[in-house]
């Protein structure tokens, strides 16, 4: 880990209407370190990755991104949001997983890993096959290149999503959630995916509801609550000696459940035809 | 008394009775039989004459026209209508604002009532010139040379297809899946990427039936510009009857061919609707 944060958030606040869904949020994400993120629904971590992608427009405060000032630029003294192309650019040096994978439902996989290689990043389309195809083999998917997403189970498609997202050679990856709208028996095969990125050194900022990952995979754990980072720690500070009593509340209620929990699944089953 | 139960089996069974349906068809039947008898032996059918003029040169000229403008306006229109729908859509609320403006007032009017309006710009605006809005003006030409009846035609029908389109297409884009759009903005796509890559395409399943329809529904508008004597297909069967008056057989020409082209148009529409609505879902 060197000394200049890869991400660094400060006082970021951001509010739907009234509503205020993160309330001064400070965090630093170092080279090659995993950041787990917990905390009950409704807290703001899906707000605060989306913020970090700018996929949602911050009110109130600042991100870096190796440095660079995320989403604005200083012209003639004042800061001003940066232009659609360069937003895009920034997007594309940070990688996101979704909760509800959105795979690209009308392209095959391989073009799903291959399309923004090309695109985004200017690389030929046989460097970008190839690149695909060792992406897929990595999370365990070579056989489904051609595949469509639908044609696939929930686990295989986020696993494609992962490998769609890591194509890019992001600087950071985010996830969010990525196995809450998994059946039970797939939530493994994508986590073993996600603890294999992090042996490999990749800096991550994770979501996730499934406390023991939550645990086993961080370097760092953050526990939010109503928008606000209420502790961060060590994987060991978080949960064996919380010190807020919200922390400790929190964690009661996953003590003893199956491994499998989340408040946020989707009510309807996954259709793997 | 019953019978034993393994006894029974309902595939030995007859169909339901239905007697409502026999008199239903038998009275369908008359109908159908009536109709046939009216066609056939009506002289003033003159069903000779209309197979003399089916393929008459000057009708069928007046067929490609009403093809080629149908073409014509659904192209320009859909693309139009794209723009529009993008317009509306739009966070530029001036845009969104002017688009949604656009459409109410292009869909409100009656087609006819347009062409009629666009074959007499000549009146409202003598000269049609390029130039600095309230500036020097560099070129300029008399309306009536470039408004023929064609450019109305083709402009009449483009607008009012576009607002048409503009609505079909709005409702395409927004039945995607927002995560898609999310996706396509992480993977660092512009907004304009995100739209042509992936949204658009996904938006062709909802977009592509009703644009079969009214890809329809535009090739019989065409028949409306015969009023500003346009030769398309109705105008053609026109011209011949109010020499000859034999008003009958030409209109059942016209109505032959507009069933014909309408027939493979839903064949066609049938064959695209089940290429756009496979790959999704
Ligand atoms: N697009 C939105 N519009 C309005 N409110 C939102 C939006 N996204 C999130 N929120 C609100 O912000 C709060 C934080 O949401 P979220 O970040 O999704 O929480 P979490 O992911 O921790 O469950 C919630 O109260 C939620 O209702
Ligand atoms: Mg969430």
């Amino acid at each position: 880990m060197s000394d200049a944060p890869v991400l660094r958030i400060r006082n970021v606040r951001k509010q739907f209407g009234d509503h205020v869904a993160l309330d001064g949020v400070d965090l630093d994400v170092h080279e090659g370190e995993v950041v787990t993120v917990i905390g009950p629904s409704g807290s703001g971590k899906s707000t605060l990755v989306r913020c970090v992608h700018q996929l949602e427009s911050i009110d109130g405060g600042a991100m870096y991104l190796d440095g660079e000032l995320l989403g604005y630029e200083m012209r003639r003294g004042h800061l001003r949001p940066l232009p659609d192309r360069r937003l895009a650019a920034q997007r594309g040096r940070m990688g996101m997983v979704f909760q509800q994978f959105n795979l690209f439902a009308h392209w095959s996989v391989l073009r799903n890993v291959i399309e923004a290689q090309v695109t985004v990043h200017g690389r030929s389309p046989e460097e970008a096959r190839k690149e695909a195809l060792r992406l897929l083999e990595r999370v365990g998917l070579s056989g489904k290149a051609d595949a469509h997403p639908r044609m696939l189970s929930g686990g295989q498609q986020q696993r494609v999503a992962i490998a769609r997202a890591l194509a890019t050679n992001p600087r950071i990856m985010l996830f969010d959630e990525p196995t809450s709208a998994l059946d039970p028996e797939l939530v493994d095969e994508v986590l073993s995916v996600v603890l294999d990125l992090a042996r490999g050194g990749m800096t991550m900022i994770i979501v996730t509801h499934e406390m023991s990952f939550a645990r086993e995979v961080a370097d760092r754990c953050v526990f939010m609550e109503e928008g606000r980072v209420v502790e961060t720690g060590t994987p060991k500070e978080i949960f064996d000696n919380p010190a807020s009593p919200r922390l400790r509340a929190f964690l009661s209620r996953f003590s003893g459940r199956a491994a499998h929990i989340s408040d946020e699944r989707p009510l309807e089953e996954e259709t793997t035809s | 008394m019953s019978l034993a139960p393994q006894v029974l089996d309902v595939a030995s069974a007859r169909p339901r009775i239905r007697p409502l349906r026999w008199v239903a068809g038998a009275v369908l039947l008359v109908l159908v039989a009536q109709f046939a008898w009216f066609l056939v032996t009506n002289p003033r059918f003159e069903w000779a004459v209309a197979g003399k003029y089916l393929f008459d040169p000057n009708i069928l000229r007046g067929l490609g026209m009403s093809l080629l403008l149908t073409v014509i306006a659904m192209t320009l229109g859909s693309v139009l209508g794209v723009l529009l729908a993008a317009g509306r859509l739009s966070d530029f609320k001036p845009a969104a604002w002017a688009c949604g403006v656009y459409v109410a007032v292009f869909r409100g009017i009656p087609p006819l009532v347009q062409l009629i309006f666009w074959f007499n710009l000549g009146y409202l605006l003598p000269r049609i010139s390029l130039g600095v809005p309230f500036g020097p003006t560099f070129v300029s030409w008399p309306t009536n040379s470039v408004i023929s009846s064609l450019t109305a035609a083709i402009i009449g029908l483009t607008l009012h297809e576009a607002a048409y389109m503009a609505e079909i297409v709005r409702a395409g884009i927004l039945a995607v899946d927002g995560g898609q759009r999310d996706a396509a903005r992480a993977m660092g796509f512009t907004a304009r990427q995100s739209f042509v890559k992936v949204v658009l395409p996904q938006a062709m399943r909802v977009i592509v039936p009703p644009t079969g329809s009214q890809f329809i529904s535009l090739l019989k508008g065409t028949s409306l510009v015969s009023v500003i004597a346009m030769a398309d297909l109705l105008y053609s069967v026109q011209v011949i009857y109010n020499r000859t008056y034999e008003i009958v057989p030409l209109l059942i020409v016209a109505c032959a061919w507009y069933l014909a082209v309408v027939t493979v148009l839903s064949l066609g529409q049938r064959r695209l609707e089940q290429h756009f609505g496979k790959g999704q879902r």
